[in-house]
């Protein structure tokens, strides 16, 4: 202690009886600089925030009127007749096309609108290809000749966005598909009442269309195809991650091996989702000739990128029981195993639920190596029927097919996409809704 | 007999161990469950185990293994024809599966007869139509050696399905025998099916490995063989990126490398700071009430799939981005996709990644560290910047290697929000494409897979693994010892 | 005791100079009450002792008086602490500006992850203490030198303040809290992370401190407080049971308390 008596005596006296209650300059300043750092931090939240509603808006508006859609409603009927007259034609369609055409002139007459002439070019536009949906249905029931029908055709897409705001004017000016004169029949025929908006049920059940229909397309047999895959995932995830932590957590000895399995499952857990889909194409469709753009390969493929996920979860939750309780089922003369099997798995259940369902709503959502085993290029036309052939024969998968639509030309698509991804992040909030769920109802705090 | 068959027999062989083996110990001791060494359920368990396990696991190395064989042999005599045609001999025997497949699929449907598709010569018949008869559609015509070729593999490999369901189903009578023969009371049936249970828990943590080993293997494979066909010099440093399926390509990873870089930094300058205030706002300073809205809205950010950012980049930050930026004002961006569009979709992406890890990270700095600080009279901010902040730099770091990483291996919103261009440009606001982009394009056009324009995808996804995970090895290295210096 | 309208003679001889005078102090955390209406007088220039078992709000106390227990929510101070005449729980008092004046050192050695210099420079940087790098190096020397530190330390200012032992870790925490010039130096338990030889080393340096700072001590240890302080406060479950001389704490006690905890039956 002797540099301190040495160093007290110089000692300049120190400032005293400064008051607390005036603030000097320098605190003035540097209170400044606390509330400009301040906020700082609130901007940032406030643009994440802003980020969140921006991106919530804009689906919501490009999205919601993919489950709509415009369709005339029209009362018609059909003498055996006419219906032997039009089937004698060359060009059967067309006859069918005059027929709609008057029915909805009469249709528009009723409705005290008669002013407007329908002619077939202009329905052709607007209503798309009525007469084969129109002959289909009679050559199918022709039981309901010369009987009252009521008819509810679509309208083609671009009714559809024009009406819904989407399509102006000023953009068909050169358009052969609508010319701006339709869009005068179009309003009147919606003032009339003759042509509204209906739920679109062909978007949620349907299968995708070809490229030049928009708006019959339909999400449908991709989410079955998603469902597919997320069987694989539940069933082969969920016992190997399982097992695969039981081991790392309970009965792994602290060795060099041990720590190799730790090292590869914290790596694969960062690798990018693209090298799995890599990893799929090489060794499950190259390697093992399993069929490309099956269920089955992508719920593989998934299924080895989850598990990092679902094991590094119920690791967290095996960790949580203390371990009074292994203690205590030892103590009674249990095997180790039995002490994990019978009383730690069963209390880590609820975490181990909440995790692997994280991790699959993360699958669900997951596109990159879709892309690379082929769900992306071929077009689900087709519901499975079966369990064998819903995994092995090739089917889409919903961001699969949003991809898909939003890779088309026709931006009539885009609705679609937009439409999916509401879809998508349905099934998304009802699984992670479900995961906050089960852990508030079972959390345990030891 | 096919294999689902197989696989049922082998499990009703397996229930009925459980029950032979259960049962078969009870009568030893005559129902007195007391005399046995282990519960009942126990034998029955391990007599199953051994039936069940070793016959599948056979079944599974086989089903691997047997392609692979049957592949060697037949290419055997493929080798002559090869050169004689100057066809690469994998090329060829993709052909030859092709064919054999679908003679498979013609004898299912009774378009042919089993013989037939064993004996028919091209000489005679034309193979294609008759497999288009069967739906197959083939992409040429068949060469003879081809069709040879075929049927010997067709032939070899109905020998090894028969030979597979023999030595299956004998290994899984083998395993049943075996297991109930020492189904004795004195036998120690728990600790037996415990061991059993323990090497299936060690196997399953073996997936891991597995994994990584795939993933390694498919790449330094097919990476090796696009070297064979195009110089890994030109590959490397190349500046052009063009490839043609015709031939003469140029593809050159520098272009695509430059595209990755620059999106994946715009995406940092959006998504660090904000994330980084952001977590130091809600950990610092925020109310209660703010922590308990501003944390979940700002986490469901991460909850959306990146497809979702894609299309958001694709159709309302390009759209807007053309807007302020387009021909109708300075004229920078022709195009909404371009790297700016990318960079920020994938910005924004990456807020919740930065800010729940900043947050951990800045929670995980002692209290006394902010104690000593106040302690001093410093405020709240300056704390922050000059205690916490560098205390927690390291994490920090940590972290934003671990964003970046995420950012050079994001696929869909460069996909959709990028371009396809490859350019080497300074122009933020041109459009050019990334390493991952570029991998979806070369393996999913309709180019064979063996050609050097498929390959590049392996090379291009070798090198995105490589920089990915020497990342992540540095960011996890750097984060572990910064927890341990707090603990 | 106290008397607002006294005022502080300029001259000290003869007479005790009251530096913090707290009355009628209420802490609540949450629902709980930790400090039941303690009222105390500290005086400038020397060593006053708190002591009492654990719990008994001897630390919570001592946080009230530079305003540390504002950065726990749910922690509530009522009452009057004035110091120099100045109530710091005042609107208008600025608890940066307070804690620049009442210094604090801790249980444990708390050295930013910094060099050692820029640990004891910290203080007068925020607080603007030094108008260019030399005066800086004068007041971090002279910090280290009264820390009794200088002499372990003076080879090595860029290392790591988290590299030095435990009591040379304290002893810079100290350098560090005196850098700032503060007029009361408050220590939570300094020597509790220490071992003897460290404690002493600190010991001797408190008594060092009190030529020129009135510095406030909580310590678990009866004979700490018996070795460095001049007054004892003792505090049980809450309350201020008495507060003396220290000598007449430790030979005469007034409380049957205070005589229990002193000869080991509570605590």
């Amino acid at each position: 202690m002797t540099d301190a008596t040495a160093s007290a005596a110089p000692d300049a006296a120190p400032r005293r009886g400064k008051s607390i209650v005036t603030q000097d300059t320098n605190t003035r300043k540097r209170n400044a600089a606390e509330k400009r750092f301040q906020t700082y931090g609130m901007i940032a939240i406030g643009i994440g925030v802003f980020f969140l509603v921006a991106l919530t808006w804009s689906i919501l508006r490009s999205g919601l009127p993919a489950f709509t859609e415009t369709a005339v409603t029209v009362e018609f009927n059909l003498s055996q007749e006419q219906f032997d007259e039009a089937e004698s034609q060359v060009l059967k369609t067309a006859a069918y096309e005059g027929f709609f055409v008057r029915a909805l002139q009469a249709q528009l007459n009723e409705e005290g609108a008669g002013d407007v002439q329908v002619e077939e070019d202009a329905v052709g536009r607007i209503m798309g290809n009525v007469g084969s949906q129109i002959r289909e249905f009679y050559r199918a029931n022709q039981d309901q000749l010369g009987q009252e029908v009521s008819f509810t055709v679509p309208a083609s897409s671009r009714v559809d966005r024009y009406l819904n705001g989407a399509l102006s004017r000023e953009d068909l000016t050169n358009s052969r598909f609508l010319e701006p004169e339709d869009l005068d029949i179009v309003d009147r025929l919606v003032d009339s009442g003759v042509m509204a908006n209906a739920f679109d049920w062909t978007f949620i059940t349907g299968t995708d269309s070809g490229v030049d229909n928009p708006g019959g397309a339909g999400i449908g047999a991709s989410v079955i195809g998603s469902f597919f895959m997320m069987f694989v995932v539940l069933v082969l995830a969920l016992p190997i991650g399982v097992a695969a932590s039981i081991y790392l957590e309970e009965f792994a000895p602290q060795n060099k091996f041990t720590d190799l399995i730790e090292v590869n499952i914290s790596n694969l857990a960062a690798v990018p989702s693209i090298v799995f889909g890599i990893l799929g194409l090489a060794v499950f469709i190259q390697f093992a000739h399993l069929p490309q753009s099956a269920p089955l390969v992508g719920g593989l493929v998934l299924t080895l990128m989850t598990l990092p996920t679902i094991i590094i979860s119920t690791r967290a939750s095996l960790k949580s029981v203390p371990p009074s309780i292994r203690a205590a089922a030892l103590g009674v003369g249990a095997s180790q195993m039995q002490a994990v099997f019978h009383h730690v798995l069963p209390l880590a259940a609820p975490g181990i639920l909440t995790g692997t369902i994280i991790g699959l709503a993360q699958a669900l959502g997951e596109t990159a190596p879709l892309l690379l085993i082929g769900m992306v290029g071929f077009v689900a036309r087709q519901y499975p029927d079966g369990l064998a052939s819903g995994l092995l024969d090739p089917n889409s998968a919903m961001p699969a097919q949003i991809y898909t639509w939003a890779a088309r030309a026709d931006p009539a698509f885009y609705e679609k996409a937009w439409g999916g991804i509401i879809v998508l992040l349905v099934f998304l909030l009802f699984m992670n809704a479900l995961a906050i769920f089960l852990r508030r109802k079972f959390e345990r705090r030891w | 007999m096919s294999t689902t068959l197989v696989v049922l027999i082998v499990l009703a062989l397996g229930a009925a161990g459980y029950v032979l083996g259960r049962g078969r110990a009870l009568r030893e001791v005559n129902g007195d469950q007391r005399r046995l060494h282990s519960l009942p359920s126990y034998y029955g368990t391990n007599v199953a185990m051994k039936t069940v396990v070793p016959a599948m696991l056979l079944m599974g190395i086989w089903l691997l293994a047997q392609p692979l064989i049957v592949e060697t042999s037949v290419r055997g005599d493929l080798q002559d024809e090869a050169e004689r045609q100057n066809r690469s001999v994998s090329l060829m025997m993709s052909d030859v599966r092709r064919v054999a497949n679908g003679l498979d699929v013609a004898v299912s449907q009774g378009v042919m007869t089993r013989e037939r598709a064993s004996n028919m010569r091209t000489e005679f018949t034309d193979v294609r139509e008759r497999l288009g008869q069967a739906g197959v559609a083939l992409g040429s015509d068949v060469t003879s050696a081809v069709l040879r070729a075929a049927q010997r593999y067709r032939a070899i490999s109905g020998r090894a399905d028969l030979l597979r369901t023999g030595v299956v189903l004998a290994l899984a009578l083998a395993g049943l025998a075996f297991g109930l023969r020492n189904s004795t009371a004195g036998y120690r049936a728990r600790n037996v099916v415990e061991s059993g249970i323990k090497i299936l828990l060690i196997l399953a943590a073996c997936i891991a490995i597995l994994t990584t080993i795939g993933i390694v293997l498919s790449l330094v494979f097919n990476t090796i063989e696009f070297f064979r066909l195009y110089p890994a010099s030109e590959f490397f440093f190349s500046t052009t990126w063009s490839p043609s399926f015709g031939g003469g390509s140029e593809l050159g990873i520098i272009p695509l490398l430059w595209g990755t870089l620059y999106i994946s930094v715009i995406a940092l300058i959006v998504a660090v700071p904000i994330g980084l205030f952001a977590a130091i706002y809600l950990s610092e300073y925020a109310s209660k009430r703010t922590r308990a809205i501003a944390k979940p809205a700002i986490e469901i950010l991460a909850g959306i799939p990146t497809i979702v950012y894609g299309l958001f980049a694709l159709l309302t930050i390009g759209p807007l981005l053309l807007r302020v930026f387009g021909d109708q004002t300075v004229g920078w961006m022709d195009a909404g996709t371009a790297v700016m569009t990318a960079g920020l979709a994938m910005g924004i992406m990456l807020i919740p990644f930065v800010s729940s890890l900043s947050d951990d990270i800045i929670n995980a700095v002692p209290q006394s560290m902010r104690d000593g600080s106040y302690g001093l009279g410093a405020t709240q901010s300056e704390t922050i910047r000059q205690v916490i902040l560098p205390a927690a730099l390291p994490g920090i770091v940590g972290a934003i290697l671990l964003a970046a990483s995420r950012a050079i291996g994001e696929t869909m919103i460069v996909v959709l929000g990028a371009g396809a261009a490859a350019r080497l440009s300074l122009n933020p606001f041109e459009a050019m494409t990334t390493v991952t982009a570029k991998i979806v394009s070369q393996l999913t056009g309709d180019s064979d897979f063996r050609s050097a324009e498929a390959l590049v995808a392996f090379a291009l996804g070798m090198t995105l693994f490589v920089v990915t995970l020497a990342l992540n090895v540095a960011a996890l290295y750097i984060v572990r010892k910064y927890r341990e210096q707090y603990e | 005791m106290y008397d607002a309208d006294q005022n502080r003679t300029e001259n000290r001889v003869g007479q005790a100079d009251i530096k913090i005078a707290a009355k009628n102090v209420q802490v609540y955390y949450g629902e709980t009450h930790a400090i039941k209406d303690v009222s105390v007088d500290i005086e400038d220039r020397l060593v006053t002792a708190f002591i009492g078992p654990s719990g008994c709000g001897k630390s919570t106390f001592l946080r009230c008086l530079n305003r540390m227990n504002d950065t726990i929510p749910i922690c509530r101070v009522e009452g009057d602490i004035h110091i120099d005449n100045e109530d710091i729980y005042d609107k208008r008092v600025d608890p940066v500006q307070l804690r620049a004046k009442v210094g604090m050192v801790f249980q444990k050695p708390n050295p930013f992850p910094k060099s050692i210099y820029d640990n004891v420079a910290y203080g007068p940087k925020i607080h603007g203490l030094a108008k260019n790098k030399s005066e800086l190096d004068d007041i971090v020397e002279r910090a280290l030198r009264r820390g009794a530190i200088w002499d372990e330390v003076k080879d090595r200012l860029d290392a790591p303040g988290t590299g030095l032992s435990g009591g040379q870790q304290q002893r810079l925490c100290i350098a560090r809290a005196v850098a700032t010039e503060p007029e009361v130096l408050l220590m939570d338990e300094p020597c509790s992370a220490l071992d003897p030889i460290a404690t002493s080393q600190v010991e001797e340096l408190i008594d060092e401190l009190k030529q020129n700072y009135s510095v406030v001590i909580v310590t678990h240890s009866m004979q700490q407080a018996a070795r460095v302080s001049q007054k004892t406060a003792f505090f049980h479950l809450g309350n201020l049971v008495e507060y003396d001389e220290t000598e007449k704490i430790f030979t005469n006690p007034q409380d049957s308390r205070t005589e229990s905890y002193i000869t080991g039956r509570i605590g």
